[in-house]
Order: structure tokens, then sequence, then C-alpha cells
């Protein structure tokens, strides 16, 4: 019923997703910084999200962390925790929360907040008002996050 | 049960060989150069609040890398050492004067390095840079050279080798108290849309990999360094822009004031660490 109704609306209006996105200022935090709700009511496609995980341009999560399931890539960093079974700890609106703004769950992490676009100092011109992934590229990560076991 | 615990190290170290790959290389190494061994670990100065011993960025280099440095003859930033040391007896300018003919020998730059960014006679804080400038434009009636020039590099490249093996010694309190408070302020301020300070990297990080990059503690005590990335050497501002840019931030110009007092506290945060320029990084 559900999927029908979104099917639908993703015809009418050509360009899916956007007219249910929550913006990055209307995003809902619950206790512990979680977010229950998809950000595009669309779901997440986890092999999209390895990619936007890896790319050194968007998540550029290997910065920061090691994850054996792309162990084809060079160069894991060790700045954050391993991620490997990380889909094993965390539930998915814990791992949504994470990643909307990791400062919600720890307090002066390093972890930069990808669904944020305000309260940056000096943030570059061309930046300013931006959030570093999209709402659909965060579902995405968060779906392949949720592919990580142990 | 020891049986299960070794092979779970072995894979831990198998992991890590293969996903951070880059080779590290020995942070107990001594730096010794023509004989003589620099100061790269020193106990941090007293305003360093959050560490206890300091350490030059050499130490966080592989082997390789390393190795260059501690050989004159293979160490590219000698050209520059040499170059400069011809720039300074130029005859240049309308006064009809060389660098040489109000400072006598290059030798007498030494300790000239330990001591910059300081406040000048009219208290401004001013990079060597600014008073390298300054000698050409009020002095010599000479044109000023561009910040990043090949004849800047080269001066600053010599004037600091003078210095090797001097410890780092700037200034912190009196007429440099508010350049000093403004370059703290900037070190530990958050920028830009990854939102990192100079210390999430330099304080919080060093000795772990970014990605392929093993963080150092951000010292400038080897400036102006040779990389191989940029082919050449580069100025201290070359290098705080591009960290800067990096948490994806608007940044500031070369020689601005932002930048000195920035270099000032980065420099403080070396006090005690030996002069290495020409020092070589990747
Ligand atoms: C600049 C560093 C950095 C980057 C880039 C980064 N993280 Fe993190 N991340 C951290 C740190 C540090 C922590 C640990 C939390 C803390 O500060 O205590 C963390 C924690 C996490 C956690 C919780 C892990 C656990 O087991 O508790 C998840 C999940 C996570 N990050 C996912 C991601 C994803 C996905 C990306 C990219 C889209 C990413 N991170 C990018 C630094 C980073
Ligand atoms: C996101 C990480 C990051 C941030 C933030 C950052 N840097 Fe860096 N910095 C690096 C990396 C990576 C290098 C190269 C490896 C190394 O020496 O650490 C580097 C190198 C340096 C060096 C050269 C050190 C040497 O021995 O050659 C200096 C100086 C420096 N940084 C200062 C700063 C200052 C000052 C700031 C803040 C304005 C800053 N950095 C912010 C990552 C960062």
């Amino acid at each position: 019923m559900k999927l029908t109704a979104l099917a639908a609306g993703a015809l009418m209006i050509a360009a899916p997703a956007i007219a249910d996105e929550v913006a990055p200022g209307d995003v809902v935090f619950g206790e512990y910084g979680v977010v229950e709700t998809s950000l595009t009511g669309v779901v997440g496609d986890p092999a999209a999200g390895r990619d936007t995980f890896a790319n050194r341009r968007l998540g550029n999560c290997l910065a920061c962390h090691q994850n054996s399931d792309l162990a084809n890539e060079q160069f894991h960093g060790n700045v954050g925790p391993t991620l490997d079974g990380v889909g094993d700890r965390w539930t998915e609106a814990n791992l949504r929360g994470i990643l909307v703004n990791a400062k919600n769950v720890f307090p002066n992490t390093m972890m930069p907040a990808f669904y944020v676009n305000e309260g940056f100092v000096n943030v570059r011109e061309d930046l300013a008002g931006q959030t570093i992934l999209s709402a659909q590229q965060v579902e995405d990560v968060v779906a392949y996050l949720m592919t990580l076991h142990d | 049960m020891p049986g299960y615990t070794r092979k779970a190290t072995l894979a831990v170290l198998l992991a890590g060989t293969v996903m951070v790959a880059p080779a590290l290389g020995d942070e107990s190494a001594e730096l010794v150069i023509d004989g003589e061994t620099l100061i790269t670990r020193a106990p941090a100065p007293e305003h360093m609040e959050n560490m206890s011993e300091i350490m030059s960025g050499w130490l966080f280099r592989s082997s390789e890398t390393q190795a260059v440095q501690m050989d004159d003859f293979d160490n590219p930033g000698m050209l520059y050492v040499d170059e400069g040391l011809d720039l300074w007896n130029v005859v240049e300018g309308e006064a009809g004067e060389s660098c040489a003919s109000c400072h006598g020998d290059a030798e007498s730059m030494a300790g000239v390095r330990t001591q910059m960014p300081h406040v000048n006679e009219n208290g401004e804080l001013w990079a060597m840079e600014d008073y390298i400038n300054n000698c050409r434009t009020e002095r010599m009636g000479a044109e000023a050279w561009g910040w990043e020039s090949n004849e800047m590099l080269s001066m600053t490249t010599m004037i600091s080798y003078q210095s090797r093996g001097m410890p780092m010694d700037v200034q912190i309190d009196g007429e440099a108290a508010p350049y000093w408070e403004q370059g703290r302020e900037m070190y530990y301020t958050r920028t830009g849309q990854l939102n990192f300070s100079c210390a999430n990297c330099h304080e919080d990080n060093y000795g772990n990999m970014l990605r392929a990059d093993h963080l150092s503690q951000g010292q400038i005590n080897g400036f102006p360094v040779y990389r191989l990335k940029w082919a050449g050497v580069g100025s201290i501002h070359r290098r705080l822009r591009g960290c800067i840019t990096d948490t994806r931030a608007e940044t500031y110009g070369r020689g601005s004031d932002e930048l000195t007092a920035l270099e000032l506290y980065v420099a403080s945060r070396g006090n005690g660490l030996s002069v290495e320029a020409p020092s070589v990084r990747n």
C-alpha cells in the first residue's frame, strides 16, 4: 500500500524523493541523537552507499575508519574506530543519527556532520548552506552500514 | 587459548598491513646531519596544556624520506640554500647594495630563524619574509619579492639553514602576547564544512593515519621544507593555507596578519626543537 503510494508519487513528479525530503534544519532527533525517520522515504541502496562511503569527495569515510569490506581500497585511516560489524552494534536509527550529526551522539567528536548545513566558521563560500552528503546519500550509506556484520 | 589470541593478533596485524599501507618511518630514529644530532623530541613548552612531548615532523616520515634529509647531497632543498647564498651577494636596487653590504657574511644570520616571527620596532608582528622585503624596499631600493617566489624561498631557506641545529625560541609574551593569543585562538577554532581545528589533527591525532597520511604534530621547525608533492621548497604560509583549505574553509592570503599570527603560535609549540631547514617531506 505504502510502496504503491510512493511509487505513484515518484512517477508523478518525475524527480523522486525530493518532495518528501527532510531539510537539514528539520531533522528530528530522539534520545542519544537517534533519527528514527528516513530523510527521504526512499529505501537506501547499499551498493550506492558503498560507493559514497569510499568516494573521497563524498563520504571519504576511509579517511578515518577501517572497513574490511573495502579491503580492496588502499589506505584506511584509524582516527575513528573500525566499522567492521557496525550493523550489529547499532540500529538503523542510531546510524542515521551518527551520520546526520555525530556530535549529538559523541560530543566534540572529530567526525564531520554529514547532513548539517549551518553553524560552520569560515565555510568555503561555494559550500555555504550545503550539506556534505545529500539526504539520499545519507540513506544509502546507512543502508550500506547495516550490511556490515562481524 | 594462547593459540587463539596469537591468531587474532596476527589477523589484526595483517589487516593493518593491507589497509594502512604506507611505510611508516622509525619514530625512535635520530636525526644526524653532517655528524650533528638535531633535537627532534623535547619537553612541551609550559604554555602547552594538553601535551607533554613535542616531536619533529621528521619522525613521522618514511625511512626513505628521513634518509634524504639526513644527507645534504641528496636533499634537494640544499639547492635553494646555494641559490640563496648567491642572491645574498647580488647588488640590486637604487641604493646599490646587496644583503652582504649591510650584514656581512650569511653566517651572521645564525639564530634568526629561531626567533621568527617576531614583533618589529613598530609593534607589528613580522615573518622572516616581511623583514627580507623591508630590507629590499627600504634599504636597497629594490622591488619586494613575491612571498612564494623562487628568490624569496631561496633566501628564507638559506637564512633558516644558518640556524640549523639551534632550538626554536620564539617570544610569546610582552608585545608578542596579543598576536600569540590570536594565533592560539585560530589553532583551536574548528573551521569549514568539515569542522576541524588544527588541534583535531595535530594534537588529538598525531601518530594516527588519516587515509594515507601519517599525522604529525604539525610543527614548523623544519620550514621551509622541500616537498616531493610540491616538487620544490614551500613557505610556512603555503602549508598553513593548505591545511585550512582541507577543512573546506575560506583560507587567508600569504603574508596576511592572520597567517602570521598563526605562524607565531605554531612556532611556539615547537620551542625547543632544532631548526631543520631545509627539511624534506613527502
Ligand atoms: C575525520 C574523521 C571521521 C570521518 C571522516 C568519519 N568519521 Fe565516523 N567516527 C569518527 C570518530 C573519531 C568516531 C568515534 C566517535 C568518537 O569521537 O568518540 C566515529 C564513529 C563512527 C561510528 C560509530 C562507530 C562505533 O562502532 O561506535 C560510525 C557508524 C561512523 N563513525 C560512521 C562513519 C561514516 C559512515 C563516515 C563517512 C560517511 C564517517 N564515519 C566519517 C571519525 C570520523
Ligand atoms: C584534517 C586534518 C588536518 C587539519 C585540520 C590540519 N592539518 Fe596540518 N597537516 C595535515 C596532514 C595530513 C599533514 C601532512 C602530514 C603531517 O605532517 O601531519 C599536515 C601537515 C602540517 C604541517 C607540516 C608539518 C611538517 O612537519 O612538515 C603543518 C605546519 C601543519 N600541518 C599545520 C596545521 C595548522 C596550523 C592547522 C590549522 C590551521 C592544521 N595543520 C590543520 C592534516 C591536517
